[in-house]
């Protein structure tokens, strides 16, 4: 595939065919030297128009374990205010040679209007783009989920049957929307729950069920819990009454961790507000994924690259 | 000045007639008419409607000249079959004295293409604090009847009111931008399926009818005169529908993209298509037209605005709103309208003509082609089609939605002031249509 700009474009083959690529990516990371000779003379540049030194760092990683040439290129602001224009920047890097930009972007559809644009020729990947989607994270998200349910058996598989509870500010959540779609494309029954005024309107659509109380949707005892992460000052912008109220609604706290089934999985995209959306005694437990999410991370984003840059088919 | 004799043309009704222009008025209209000296022009097949009457118009001038001029947009409005425009205020520096209304008006008098009426701003610099000069630009030799802050919302109430109350007593009319800004903080989008698809910031249809629900209210209450700009919800369509049947003296305008076009276009992130209002859901197009055609919705307004290139290649968030409109809106009419049996060519005349030249208080403009009205008028073929690209843009940007698309229609000849400013499907020249003074 050329780009990757979203998980709603892909379809089921296609998407078992990158977390199988990030499976034989993830057992080379086993090995004593991890560096693979792929991407050599290639150059990927990690334009990020928005600060992101975790989803930088990861995909810095997976690049160079490719053996690509990477560049980090930190642009200010868009176009029409004092910043640099996407458009300006990205002939820059198509005149320095990208063969692949990661793109990082607070405007929604950054990342597909410059793969349509005909300002470059390089591949996108998708690293974020506003309140859109973060097809990576998504992919990481499965990733992890199919190694844990399925272990070494999960080559092939998809999520058939699974069932994942997504909680918190969907309204502003790539992560949510990404994992939406990856996630029903591969089987799995998702559930969406938060307080209403971060529930966005107009998903009546959307192949999910959606609620507002998060007890009764660990009642049901869910494979997984993907708890996301909340800006504080959506708080100052009248979404919900206090950090406090929020925390006892939709915050993942002891209680609720304990009535969860021992086989629950807990996931967290990172960085975690620790004591208002997740509490340690979850974060920190063995059902915990959060840090083996920043470890497939890699794995996926190697994937990713490889599968638009080699030209390879997933 | 030059006697013209169209021949064998399809008026509004039906009727198949010849029109003689002649000494500033239509001379006559009948069949089997011949004149000395008179330059023919076949019309057989064609329709000739009274020249189009826009109430909105962004002409850009002054402040804005990279992207049209008076005269750009002027020639721009001929090759629609547009005879009248309203020049909007919200340019650079914002049309809110005597000196910048008549300043456009003489624009448009020395461009001579159309009839170029300024709009002037409802409160100063658009600021919505205080209101603008009103009284002076009322009386100004621009005689503006109609304002407005478009572009953005008289949001005060009192102010509002105050606004309906002194602009009332200037026999003039308030032309209200509907769109609550709390409601709207960062709004990208109808707010609906697509934009919580996209993750664009929804521009929910309640800011648009909160507002128009508010200032009808205030329009009974003060007696006044409101005009509600681009209407685009069914919601809209609904409260409208009710204080007109209260007898509130109301009227609506809808654009021609709002009959046509739907917020699944910004499913790629074509900038093109932003603009404000969004782009609505298909119930809204189907109220909407459903408006249009029982006359709950007066007119038809092109909300023409052009901007550059670069504005609309931007990424979404960072791209302007806005579209160019005067080339394509009869087409757009006819395809959206007319085709689907909603109106017929006299409800057209009615929404595209007669109506706004009402509502804007335009003098010689908006009248049934007949013996004895102004000479001004519009050749169209109905018959056939054309693919929509850039050679039909005859002002300075690109900005629009139909570019690639196949639209219904084609004007023939414009006649402005009984001389044409189209001829043959072409522009007349800039130098020869200035020089009639």
């Amino acid at each position: 595939m050329k780009h990757l700009l979203s998980t709603k474009e892909l379809d089921a083959a296609t998407a078992v065919g990158i977390l199988d690529v990030a499976d034989d990516m993830a057992a080379t990371q086993q090995r004593e030297v991890k560096k693979l000779p792929t991407l050599r003379g290639k150059t990927v540049v990690n334009l990020f128009f928005e600060d992101s030194t975790r989803t930088r760092i990861s995909f810095e990683a997976a690049a160079k374990r490719l053996s690509a040439d990477v560049i980090s290129f930190a642009a200010k602001g868009s176009s029409v205010s004092k910043g640099e224009s996407l458009q300006d920047t990205a002939q820059t890097l198509e005149a320095i040679g990208a063969d692949g930009i990661v793109l990082r972007h607070s405007s929604s559809g950054a990342p597909a209007v410059l793969a349509r644009s005909g300002w470059v020729s390089a591949s996108i990947v998708n690293a974020g783009d506003g309140t859109h989607e973060h097809p990576t994270q998504a992919l990481l998200d499965a990733f992890t989920l199919r190694r844990r349910l399925h272990g070494d058996a999960g080559r092939g598989r998809d999520l058939d049957g699974v069932s994942v509870l997504i909680v918190g500010d969907i309204l502003h959540s790539r992560v949510a929307r990404s994992n939406v779609w990856l996630l029903a494309t591969l089987g799995a029954h998702v559930t969406l729950v938060g307080p209403p005024t971060l529930l966005p309107h107009g998903i009546g659509d959307w192949p999910v069920t959606v609620g507002t109380d998060l007890d009764a949707g660990i009642a049901e005892g869910p494979d997984a819990v993907m708890m996301l992460r909340v800006q504080k000052e959506r708080m100052s912008d009248a979404f919900f009454p206090s950090a406090r109220e929020y925390a006892a609604g939709w915050g993942l706290n002891g209680a609720r961790f304990r009535a969860l089934p021992g086989r629950t999985l807990v996931m967290h995209p990172g960085p975690m507000n620790r004591g208002f959306e997740i509490a340690s005694e979850a974060a920190d437990s063995p059902q915990s994924t959060v840090r083996e999410q920043v470890a497939n991370g890699v794995a996926t984003r190697m994937a990713a690259l490889y599968l638009t840059l080699a030209g390879g088919a997933a | 000045m030059t006697t013209y004799l169209i021949a064998g043309a399809t008026l509004a009704d039906g009727r198949t007639a010849d029109i003689v222009l002649d000494g500033g008025i239509v001379a006559e209209v009948g069949t089997g008419l011949s004149r000395a000296g008179a330059t023919r022009v076949d019309a057989a097949g064609l329709l000739a409607l009274p020249g189009l009457v826009d109430l909105h118009t962004h002409l850009r001038q002054p402040g804005g000249e990279g992207s049209e001029t008076v005269l750009s947009g002027s020639r721009a409005a001929a090759a629609g079959g547009y005879t009248a425009v309203s020049a909007m205020a919200n340019t650079d520096p914002v049309a809110d004295t005597a000196s910048a209304v008549e300043q456009v008006q003489a624009l448009g008098d020395a461009a001579g293409y159309v009839t170029v009426r300024p709009i002037g701003a409802v409160t100063r610099g658009l600021e919505g604090t205080q209101l603008a000069d009103l009284g002076a630009m009322a009386r100004s030799r621009a005689r503006v009847r109609m304002f407005s802050d478009d572009g953005l919302c008289v949001a005060d109430p009192l102010l509002m009111r105050r606004a309906l109350e002194y602009i009332g007593g200037l026999g003039g009319v308030l032309a209200q931008h509907a769109q609550e800004p709390r409601l709207t903080v960062g709004a990208q989008l109808n707010e609906g399926p697509v934009s919580a698809e996209l993750g664009l910031a929804g521009w929910p249809a309640v800011a648009e009818e909160s507002i128009i629900a508010r200032d009808v209210l205030l329009a009974q209450h003060t007696g006044a005169r409101l005009h509600v700009c681009h209407l685009s919800t069914a919601g809209a369509v609904e409260i409208v529908r009710w204080a007109k049947a209260r007898g509130i003296a109301v009227t609506a305008e809808v654009t021609p993209h709002h009959l046509l076009l739907t917020d699944r276009l910004a499913e790629g992130y074509d900038a093109r298509f932003k603009v404000n209002p969004p782009l609505r859901g298909d119930g809204d197009v189907a109220a909407v037209r459903a408006g249009l055609a029982d006359g709950t919705i007066d007119a038809v307004a092109t909300d023409h605005a052009p901007h550059p290139a670069d504005s609309k290649s931007a990424e979404w968030s960072a791209a302007a709103n806005g579209m160019v409109g005067l080339e394509s809106a009869l087409s757009v009419v006819h395809e959206a309208m007319v085709e689907t049996g909603l109106l017929d060519w006299a409800g057209v005349e009615r929404v595209m003509s007669l109506a706004p030249a009402r509502i804007g208080d335009i003098r010689g403009q908006g009248e049934p082609i007949a013996a004895g009205s102004s000479p001004e008028l519009v050749l169209y073929d109905p018959a056939v089609r054309r693919d929509f690209s850039e050679t039909q843009l005859h002002g300075r940007s690109r900005n629009s939605p139909y570019l690639g698309r196949s639209l219904p229609g084609r004007v023939i000849a414009t006649f402005h002031r009984g001389a044409p400013t189209v001829l043959d499907g072409a522009l007349l020249p800039v130098e020869e249509v200035a020089a009639r003074g």
